[in-house]
């Protein structure tokens, strides 16, 4: 897996790329939680996501539950079919706000 | 023996040119002096269904233990994710134990702990993850099964179609690559069969999932595979798709598939001896 981050607007994108699975997950997780610790809106990349297992998912989830405990906005761009059928497996893709790209994103945003 | 791979229409799901994630070769297996499996050789490619089927007493249980690292061959080799399990020490077969899954027939939960407890034990069993990631992970898989808010019950207080769920959801918390499924349909009612075996596609499909599963239902059998090994005393008849396995000229398929006794034909001589020996 790869991350990157980037900020645009009020907003820092986390780019995840590749499989993010067991052993890459943690350190997802981790970065969400500090954007939002950082008290930054969260986007999350998942355009270039070959596969993502349940706990990159997870980390996701906890991400979003986090945003909305601190009043802070989190989304989806890009879900790449891999991705989303492990979203609709767990129902998720009707729960997290998913953008095509994150310009969409900051525009309806604006 | 036939052990085909389909021609033509190949399901795009499945990996038939990559090498195999289960390759068996020439397992022999005795309990006593009796031979139970005799020569077996089968391949199951990456993401495909492979449903094994027999008849009482074919050898398809002893086959799924066999793969499961329970029992030691007499001769031939298992190689699951490329590692021949018969030779693998405790330590190396216990690290492969992380990429499989497995679904047994009366579901094996641990009754001593919540259904929740019980779908999160590989988790904590195999990883270091957080405690808030295991907790969304096993809730995740119980909404995939359709038990979400029974979490806290005891599996002494699940009906037997909702104790087979949660044995999957078990099964399939760490994500494996590999799923082995003991009977799944067994002892459900059709609906909950019938929802039994789309959530088997959806894992396949989403999970990148290679599945076995040993099933004497045809129905279910027919719907999920890709491809089906049938089994008769202890050796294979066939391994081929739903379609040729249906349209097999094999009388011996032909019966379990219709569900027509073994003929009776009685060798007077060997019965005699069987009785008086």
């Amino acid at each position: 897996m790869e991350l990157t981050v980037h900020n645009k607007g009020d907003y820092t994108i986390i780019a995840l790329s590749g499989e993010v699975d067991l052993n890459y997950s943690p350190q997802a997780r981790e970065q969400i939680l500090k954007s939002l610790g950082d008290k930054c809106n969260v986007l999350i990349d998942l355009s270039a996501v070959a596969y993502i297992d349940s706990s990159g998912v997870a980390s996701l989830v906890e991400g979003f539950q986090a945003a909305k405990s601190s009043q802070l906005e989190f989304g989806l761009v890009g879900v790449s079919n891999a991705a989303l059928r492990v979203l609709q497996l767990a129902r998720l893709d009707k729960v997290f706000p998913i953008h095509a790209t994150v310009e969409e994103c900051l525009g309806s945003d604006a | 023996m036939n052990n085909a791979l389909p021609t033509g229409d190949v399901e795009h799901h499945v990996d038939y040119a990559a090498a195999p994630v289960i390759e068996i070769r020439d397992l022999i297996t005795h309990y006593a002096e009796r031979r139970v499996l005799n020569n077996i050789c089968l391949n199951v490619y990456p993401g495909e269904i492979m449903i094994i089927m027999g008849g009482s007493g074919s050898g398809k249980s002893t086959l799924l233990r066999h793969m499961l690292g329970l029992h030691q061959p007499t001769s031939g080799s298992i190689r699951l994710l490329g590692k021949d399990i018969t030779r693998l020490s405790e330590k190396e077969f216990y690290a492969l134990r992380k990429e499989m899954g497995v679904a047994f027939q009366g579901g094996a939960l641990f009754g001593s702990m919540t259904v929740g407890e019980n779908v999160m034990l590989p988790l904590r069993e195999h990883t270091r993850l957080d405690e808030n990631t295991m907790q969304i992970m096993s809730r995740m898989k119980l909404e995939v099964v359709n038990l979400a808010g029974f979490e806290n019950l005891m599996p002494s207080e699940l009906s037997g179609g909702m104790v087979k769920r949660a044995a999957l959801a078990r099964a399939v918390v760490m994500d494996p690559k590999l799923l082995f499924f003991d009977e799944p349909s067994a002892g459900l009612d059709p609906v909950s069969a019938v929802e039994l075996d789309e959530l088997i596609l959806r894992l396949r499909t989403a999970m990148r999932m290679t599945i076995v599963v040993v099933t004497h239902e045809l129905e279910s059998a027919f719907k999920i595979a890709d491809r089906i090994t049938v089994l008769d005393d202890g050796e294979i008849l066939v391994t081929d798709t739903v379609a040729n396995v249906r349209n097999s000229d094999n009388k011996r398929i032909q019966d379990l598939l219709h569900r027509r006794p073994r003929s009776e034909e009685v060798d007077a001589d060997e019965y005699l001896h069987r009785l008086t020996r």
